[in-house]
């Protein structure tokens, strides 16, 4: 894969993230050592092997879907950038 | 642990016995850091007042034996959230952000009598291995204030090696406890996954991700992690493994005799700085003085490591920090006229260049047509390296190897060629992809640089009984690190 700059600004934009065509140039170069890097491991010879995804054994704990209140609607609210009092208030969507 | 300097565990006694007060300990790591601060800028937060009146509040009240770290300062690496201080995790994006709750293992340490003294700076969250990346200051070694303190979890290294405090909470993702311990001389431990809860940890690499202790002694770590073990119904992946006495167990054993420890070929054989393998190679003498067998050992897939990590850590950092989008918290661009502009505005303006190189390249491992190249491959990996250790277990007790190549590097040796930077984490990374315990503790002072070396022990899931057995004996069959000399200048 030849990573360039445009092929950046495309990652960039999946990320929703924006790149200045300086800094998509500089990481295009660094992205190319990076993933040139773990490109090492096809060396490897996977066939058969069964993916690790999480050291943890505990797989789908469930609980009873009881309501519980665990935080005010205020001390939530009081860390956003916009809100109402009641919800976030954001940017127009459509 | 340094000649003269109280630890957590001395002060514990003497605060029992009401020998000394609270408030004085307070006190004693408040001009600690008025001292040091100005040099190594640990410290993003510092909750001086709070810290103050709560400790004489304590003193009237008296000591509790029922509360295990009563009257103890500690700090925080900012990744954790703590109820009513700022969590900043050394972002721009997070600067004015106000947990409402507190983190489970922070709410056990106040339930404990911990005094949360205040919050140390990091690598912006948690990516890097120099604390270089934090948005907010640049923290210094205190063994030089020219060098890093490693990361992520540098400020509290640098915090402890300062004895700011009588303990501190890191976490490592990839190494970001133990490495920064090794560049600061001090002790770092690295539980098994799921032995500490993760809830209220900012998420980096949630499969990889666990807080740990990094403190002045051994011991020190036992009795905070014996606070911050055990089963949290707010985060799935914490196990239900019985939580042992750590601190008494370390009585139990008085040599390392009958234990076999295990030394990785493919880790003692790799390029690594003279000092490091003489300080390393000088331990394990100590080692076999102390009555274990060393034996040569195999953990063939250590090469691949470092990229499976990479891999895997940056698809889920990726997907973690997509909460960052300037609605419910955090900085938002306030010039974007429609919602997708904000988000790309917002998240470009107030994330650094490490974290947005991460989180790009995390998208491409995850994107279609790449997936099963990279993050499944990685997964692969993952297995082999997970059998690896599995393997090395049933003939040995605990594996032991040198923690970085090299002692602590310039501030700005690294910051331009990433790639260079994250192979520093080569004896690091593979233990989180297995997720199992380990322990750094200073093996000496290396001939060329006068700075510290770290040395680490490795264990079996849930065997940080036995990992910090050791590690005590060892740790006292080594010389004592002198105190830092760039802090007495």
């Amino acid at each position: 894969m030849n990573i360039d700059k445009e092929y950046v600004s495309r990652i960039a934009a999946l990320a929703r993230l924006e790149t200045s065509w300086e800094q998509a140039e500089k990481f295009a170069g660094q992205f190319r050592d990076i993933i040139g890097y773990m490109d090492t491991l096809n060396r490897v010879d996977t066939s058969g092997v069964e993916p690790f995804y999480s050291p943890s054994e505990n797989i789908s704990v469930l609980r009873e879907d009881e309501i519980r209140k665990t935080s005010e609607r205020s001390e939530i609210l009081a860390n956003a950038p916009h809100h109402d009092g009641e919800y976030f208030i954001v940017p127009r969507i459509i | 642990m340094y000649k003269d300097v109280r630890t957590l565990c001395s002060t514990r006694q003497l605060l029992q016995k009401k020998e000394i007060k609270a408030s004085d300990v307070v006190q004693k790591c408040l001009e600690n850091i008025r001292k040091t601060e100005p040099g190594i800028k640990a410290m993003l937060c510092l909750r001086e007042e709070e810290a103050m009146k709560q400790a004489r509040e304590m003193d009237r009240q008296g000591p509790d034996q029922d509360r295990p770290l009563w009257g103890i300062p500690m700090t925080i690496k900012d990744v954790i959230c703590t109820r009513d201080t700022p969590t900043t995790c050394g972002s721009r994006i997070l600067e004015n952000f106000v947990p409402g709750y507190d983190a489970t293992l922070v709410q056990r340490l106040k339930q404990a009598g911990a005094i949360i003294l205040g919050k140390t700076n990091m690598d912006e969250f948690a990516m890097g291995s120099s604390t270089e990346n934090s948005a907010l200051q640049t923290t210094s070694n205190p063994w030089d204030l020219s060098r890093v303190p490693g990361g992520s979890s540098g400020g509290s290294a640098a915090s402890m090696a300062a004895a700011q405090a009588l303990g501190s909470i890191g976490t490592d993702t990839g190494g970001s406890i133990r490495q920064p311990a090794s560049f600061c001389g001090v002790v770092g431990m690295k539980p098994t996954y799921g032995r500490v809860s993760r809830y209220g940890l900012v998420a980096f690499g949630s499969s990889l991700d666990q807080a740990g202790p990094m403190t002045l002694s051994v011991q020190d770590s036992a009795a905070i992690l014996n606070v911050i073990s055990g089963h949290d119904p707010l985060d799935s992946t914490s196990s239900n493994a019985p939580v042992p006495d750590y601190l008494s167990a370390l009585e139990k054993r008085k040599d390392l005799r009958g234990l076999r420890i295990g030394l990785p070929r493919q880790y003692w054989e790799e390029k690594m700085s003279p000092e490091v393998e003489a300080a390393c190679k000088k331990a394990l003498e100590a080692i076999r003085e102390s009555g274990a067998e060393t034996v040569p050992t195999d953990l063939p897939h250590t090469e691949h490591g470092v990229a499976a990590y990479y891999i895997i850590a940056m698809a889920e950092a990726s997907s973690n920090l997509a909460r960052f989008d300037g609605v419910r918290y955090g900085y938002r661009d306030q010039e974007a006229l429609e919602l997708m502009d904000m988000y790309r505005r917002t998240r470009s303006r107030a994330l650094g260049e490490e974290v947005q190189r991460r989180i790009m390249i995390g998208t491409y491992v995850l994107s279609a047509g790449y997936y099963d190249a990279y993050f499944k491959k990685a997964a692969q990996i993952r297995r082999l390296i997970h059998q690896d250790f599995m393997l090395a277990f049933k003939e040995c007790d605990l594996l032991c190897s040198p923690v970085v190549p090299f002692t602590a590097f310039s501030l700005g040796e690294n910051v331009d060629d990433p790639l260079q930077m994250y192979l520093t984490d080569i004896f690091t990374t593979s233990l989180n992809l297995a997720g199992l315990p380990g322990i750094s503790i200073p093996a000496g002072t290396g001939n060329e640089t006068g700075l510290p070396v770290g040395i680490q022990f490795m264990g079996p899931a849930f065997g940080e009984e036995l990992l910090l057995q050791a590690a005590n004996i060892l740790e006292q069959s080594l010389p004592a690190l002198p105190f830092p000399a760039a802090l007495n200048q």
